[in-house]
């Protein structure tokens, strides 16, 4: 025994007191923020559901009704949910959330709601990265841009509309920012197409996302 | 009433003379990255300010039973602690601003300017003085913070409190104040280089003014010199 050890053992008793009461006073305040914070995620998925299909569209539970990652996707697309609309139990529309993957600067989350008639009922971005000022303009609350997709649909397999101006499409690029809106159309168009192939399945598959994902 | 002059030099270092953010440059990355509007400016500012007063007070309560050789990983810990309890009670009460400043709030814990305040001045001097010196520091870096925001949201953005209501709920929407309408942001004042540009020239500011202060001051004390001799002579 070396003339150290009552200090170190004295000190490493208090180290571990205070770790441990730190930690539990973590831990309390997690136990009671816990339920508010599922309500609110909950409550941001329910407002940006709402957002992208039109309330009179549905009367189902749209955050409950959904498929997690389906495994038949045959195209590119990366999905992450489906939620799935319904009236009177008759589907009317799909909103599914997934990733433009060739955004300026990474991914880009995108919430893309298309009716069963194939026409898009509405888009939002979730997350992105893209720079402030310019490619950030596909956010609802800094422009409006993200709702011109609202009501348009795919032709056919080569729509070449559905592209940025610049390409020959319709859809407006930004001054300074072309990438941006150009991965966005893509991967609303890739969407589009998924579910055009996919309709059935995707309204007959079972709910398997739990409460929220 | 009457102010105890301990009080009165804790809040002229805080808020001025020591302020951690122009003078101390303690806390800059928060500072500089979040600062692009109003709203994440305060955001961050009060949850920076409330787990400095926290950690200031507790830090100063168990200073006694703290062994010197331990002192600096019991207040990693402590700190850590309160900010992690900040975060889960943003995430709660104020889920969109929790959002909107992602990854800055729990790198609170490494702004120098807590444990700086912690090892300082509060392992060595009673609860109420540290709380207030807390106080005082986190109301400087609050200041600070405030302005740049305001500089680069009016600069970038041609507003001020564009998303108040992630921060107070939605009838603080009507808070926004449209100051000048912009076709094309100017892009350099939210870009981080703008932040720094800006925190360039605050800094210059305050040297500025210290200066115009310090030319003021030496006339002062020449005067109180002949006052003595004059006392000397009669």
């Amino acid at each position: 025994m070396s003339e150290l050890t009552p200090a170190i053992s004295k000190n490493s008793l208090i180290l571990a007191l205070f770790a441990i009461s730190c930690t539990a006073a973590v831990a309390i305040v997690q136990l009671l923020t816990a339920d508010r914070i599922e309500q609110q995620a909950q409550q941001k998925l329910i407002r940006q559901l709402n957002q992208v299909i039109q309330k009179d569209n549905h009367d189902n539970e749209m955050f409950l009704d959904c498929i997690v990652a389906p495994e038949d996707n045959n195209s590119d697309l990366l999905i992450d949910v489906i939620y799935r609309a319904r009236l009177n139990n008759a589907p009317t529309a799909a909103a599914i959330k997934t990733v433009a993957p060739d955004g300026y600067s990474g991914n880009i989350e995108l919430l893309i709601a298309i009716n069963t008639d194939g026409s898009v009922s509405g888009v939002r971005t979730l997350m992105h990265k893209e720079t402030p000022g310019l490619g950030d303009k596909i956010e609802r609350r800094k422009s409006a841009w993200i709702d011109s997709f609202s009501g348009k649909k795919l032709l056919d397999d080569n729509d070449s509309r559905w592209a940025v101006i610049k390409d020959g499409g319709m859809f407006d690029q930004f001054t300074g920012a072309t990438i941006t809106p150009r991965a966005v159309v893509k991967t609303v168009r890739k969407t589009i197409e998924y579910f055009e192939s996919n309709q059935e399945r995707i309204f007959s598959t079972a709910s398997n996302c739990g409460v929220y994902p | 009433m009457k102010i105890n002059p301990e009080y009165k030099e804790l809040a002229w270092q805080g808020l001025w003379k020591n302020n951690p953010g122009l003078v101390q440059l303690l806390g800059l990355c928060p500072l500089l990255a979040v600062t692009s509007t109003v709203v994440n400016a305060l955001g961050l500012g009060i949850a920076t300010l409330f787990v400095l007063i926290c950690s200031n007070a507790t830090v100063s309560a168990i200073r006694q039973w703290v062994p010197k050789e331990i002192r600096i990983p019991i207040f990693v810990l402590i700190i850590a602690t309160f900010v992690t309890c900040v975060q889960l009670l943003m995430n709660a009460y104020t889920y969109d601003l929790y959002q909107s400043l992602g990854i800055f709030l729990p790198l609170i814990v490494t702004n120098c300017a807590i444990i700086g305040r912690a090892e300082a001045y509060a392992s060595k001097n009673p609860i109420k003085q540290a709380s207030f010196d807390g106080l005082m520091m986190g109301l400087g870096f609050l200041a600070v913070l405030l302005v740049l925001g305001a500089i680069r949201e009016i600069l970038g953005q041609g507003t001020l409190f564009d998303g108040a209501n992630l921060f107070l709920g939605e009838w603080a929407t009507q808070l926004k104040i449209e100051v000048y309408q912009l076709d094309s942001q100017f892009l350099l004042a939210i870009l981080p280089p703008g932040a720094f540009i800006t925190m360039g020239f605050l800094i210059a500011g305050k040297n500025a003014i210290d200066q115009k202060i310090a030319q003021a001051k030496p006339k002062k004390l020449e005067q109180a010199i002949e006052r003595v001799r004059v006392n000397f002579e009669s």
